[in-house]
């Protein structure tokens, strides 16, 4: 057997355990500490997630495509529904397609990834929130290759993008990003002691399609009901993302700072909800 | 010297609701009872009764204001029988879970060697899982790197460390993930013998570790059944009893302790009523025992004599297709047999339904059949396909001691869990 060497890489740290009463503090160095498994699960997600299959990556362009084509033909062509200013329909719904998938593929993921790392779970200590974290980050490399096609059709349309697309394309991605770890802080931490959010989740990300303009514009809704209607954090992702990226008038105004409030306010409850469950996570699981 | 870990009134507390499975069979009654119930579980939920509230949760401290200092450097033994609190000890110092109260002081890393291959990912390859879990760990990237040839070396593996792990033999899977676990050098390693999983020579590679890392001044815990292991590589010893700590002395005399005052495995093991889980009704197990050839209870037997196990238990009401049964298993967790009372089919017409009462069930371990070591006796009491009452993987567990065996005049350690006396003839062909 070899003999190791032993040199001590550190100075050891000292750490004090104790139970966290109240509102458990939300410890965000530990996070920092641990970012570089962050890191490594972000890069196994993706490395893992197209394993044996045949279309591998391919996957993060089929979904939305073919979503996109299903959508014309029933809302753009059957139903003929109004684009905002007169914007061809694939393309109308393909970016809001984008940033959609991504967070339903986010709450997918996330909202399992406690249960499915459970013997990491029960086993060693890291910060929790390192697994929804990591599984909603490694979604935006599924969103980056999707991109690629919505170039594509932009220059097919001739659809030249808002100058504000620059700023305001990776603050509404990260908008996205918000809104699913605030929604999957709460999913992934009931899930580890009720598991009805597995079967719950397809419901409710169905519902939540309806209640967001994917497929239709939200401008189709009447003054009046604008505001309630954009209680859903994810209306204002996607105006967002459509005024960025095609100019449309659903930019930044009272309904957007309605919807980003909101946003926050879901992943400040969910990040304190998700610690003051994270220390009977190893016992309930 | 400084102290390196410093255990200030801990307790933990656990809600024990009948986590069985409420139908493991899928039974369509079963079924369709637990869809009508929905509202009431539903709403105790919401009532904050925990999910599974048709079976009233009760809680039980693991442990109760545990307190203890340790300095750098030391190796200190935990002893105590199963439930005692010495696995929710190592969790709540290896920060799994928190205290219900009390505060720990950690000075330095912990490691430990249960962690092994936790997070390794079946399509990835060793190279890759080797980086994935030395940051499950806790390792920086660079660390990783200055270590990996080690690793590699160290894993046997070398010429697979670009294959998926998937396509590993289970030893080399074993190998590959201690090696990452061996070279996290932590200031504090905890070792818990009971859980530890693997072959002999897998085992033989932990407590080398473990002394290794113990002569390098480092402080190590150590959790083990077997006494002769906790006296050679500890100088003191913590006894638990009941989730409390009744004694701490140098390993000798704790040993001693833990041995005299009846609550060592001693060749048997009873249940007290508040160990038997509500959901195992109307099953009640009272005791189970080893016995040799002159009826006395024991805990080291001779192989070369045969052995008697009995399990007493009550019945509070009639059972149908009951079948009561031990596991028997290796310390190293390879299971060596499974036999039930009824798995005669006479048998099984006569006792398979029985009425409510007291009853033993006894077999007889005929002679040499066992090989030297240490064997943990599992038991299990089921009506198959329809309910698990009660069950135990590790009840007791016993010695085997081999003098007279069949070749003991070669002392050389013979590989495999039995040792059987076999008819060899030879013949001298020419």
């Amino acid at each position: 057997m070899t003999q190791i060497t032993k040199v001590p890489s550190h100075e050891p740290t000292t750490i004090y355990i104790k139970p966290s009463t109240g509102l458990a503090a939300l410890n965000l160095k530990d996070l920092w500490a641990y970012r570089e498994l962050i890191y490594f699960m972000i890069w196994r997600d993706v490395k893992v997630r197209y394993k044996q299959t045949m279309l591998g990556a391919a996957w993060a362009i089929i979904q939305p495509v073919l979503t996109m084509i299903v959508f014309t033909f029933l809302f753009g062509r059957i139903a003929k529904l109004p684009t905002d200013n007169d914007i061809p329909y694939p393309i109308f719904s393909y970016a809001a397609l984008l940033p959609w998938g991504m967070f339903v593929g986010a709450l997918n993921q996330a909202s399992r990834s406690l249960t499915s790392n459970q013997n990491m779970v029960t086993k060693i200590y890291f910060p929790r929130l390192v697994l929804p974290l990591a599984s909603i980050l490694s979604g935006l490399v599924d969103f980056v290759i999707a991109f690629v096609i919505l170039i594509g059709l932009m220059i097919y349309y001739g659809v030249t993008p808002s100058p504000n697309a620059l700023w305001a394309l990776p603050l509404f991605l990260l908008l996205t990003v918000v809104t699913a770890l605030g929604v999957a802080l709460w999913l992934s931490a009931i899930n580890v002691q009720y598991r009805d959010v597995n079967y719950a989740l397809p419901f409710l990300t169905q519902f939540w399609l309806f209640i967001t303009p994917v497929a239709y514009s939200s401008n189709l809704i009447s003054e009046k009901w604008q505001l309630i209607y954009s209680l859903n954090p994810m209306a204002g992702v996607i105006n967002g993302f459509r005024w960025a990226l095609l100019g449309t008038d659903t930019g930044p105004g009272p309904e957007m700072a309605v919807s980003v409030l909101i946003s926050l306010l879901v992943l400040i409850g969910g990040l304190f909800y998700f610690r003051n469950m994270e220390k009977t996570f190893a016992d309930t699981i | 010297m400084t102290i390196a870990i410093s255990v200030n009134n801990i307790s933990k507390q656990y809600k024990i609701g009948a986590a069985q499975q409420k139908f493991q069979y899928g039974m369509f009654r079963d079924v369709l009872m637990d869809t009508l119930m929905t509202p009431v579980r539903v709403y105790r939920a919401l009532r904050g009764q925990g999910m599974r509230g048709t079976a009233a949760t009760s809680t039980i401290w693991a442990l109760k204001d545990v307190s203890f200092d340790l300095e750098e450097g030391k190796v200190l033994g935990i002893v105590g029988r199963n439930g005692a609190g010495k696995s929710t000890l190592l969790k709540i110092l290896s920060r799994v879970t928190e205290p219900t109260k009390g505060t720990v002081t950690v000075r330095g890393r912990v490691g430990s060697l249960l962690e092994v291959g936790t997070g390794f990912h079946p399509e990835l390859t060793g190279r890759e899982n080797i980086y994935m879990n030395g940051a499950i760990l806790g390792m920086k990237r660079t660390e990783i790197d200055s270590k990996f040839d080690e690793i590699v070396e160290f894993s046997e593996v070398g010429q697979f460390i670009d294959t998926p792990v998937k396509r590993y033999s289970s030893g080399m899977y074993l190998r590959l993930a201690f090696a990452v676990a061996a070279h996290l050098e932590p200031e504090i390693l905890v070792v818990d013998e009971v859980l530890a999983v693997g072959d002999a020579e897998f085992q033989r590679k932990c407590l080398g570790k473990m002394s290794d890392v113990a002569q390098q001044g480092r402080t190590v815990l150590f959790v083990s059944h077997n006494m002769s292991a906790i006296l050679r590589l500890t100088q003191e010893a913590i006894v638990l009893k009941k989730g409390q700590l009744i004694k701490r002395a140098p390993t000798a005399e704790a040993v001693d302790f833990y041995l005299s005052s009846g609550q060592a495995e001693s060749g048997q093991r009873v249940w007290e009523a508040d160990e038997v889980p509500a959901a195992s009704q109307p099953f009640r197990p009272v005791a189970i025992r080893i016995k040799d050839r002159s009826g006395n209870i024991v805990d080291t037997v001779r192989s070369t004599e045969p052995l008697t196990v009995e399990w007493e238990y009550q019945l509070d009401a009639p059972i149908t297709a009951l079948r009561v049964g031990i596991y028997l298993s290796t310390m190293r967790g390879e299971y060596v047999f499974t036999s039930f009372d009824t798995d005669d089919a006479r048998q099984y017409e006569q006792f398979g339904a029985r009425q409510a009462g007291r009853y033993i069930s006894r077999c007889e371990i005929p002679a040499d059949f066992f090989n030297e070591g240490r064997y943990s006796l599992g038991v299990n009491a089921s009506s198959f396909g329809v309910k698990r009452y009660f069950m135990d993987e590790n009840a007791l567990s016993f010695n085997v001691d081999i003098s007279g065996a069949p070749g003991t005049q070669w002392p050389e350690v013979r590989q495999g869990p039995i040792r059987p006396r076999l008819n060899w003839k030879i013949e001298k062909l020419d």
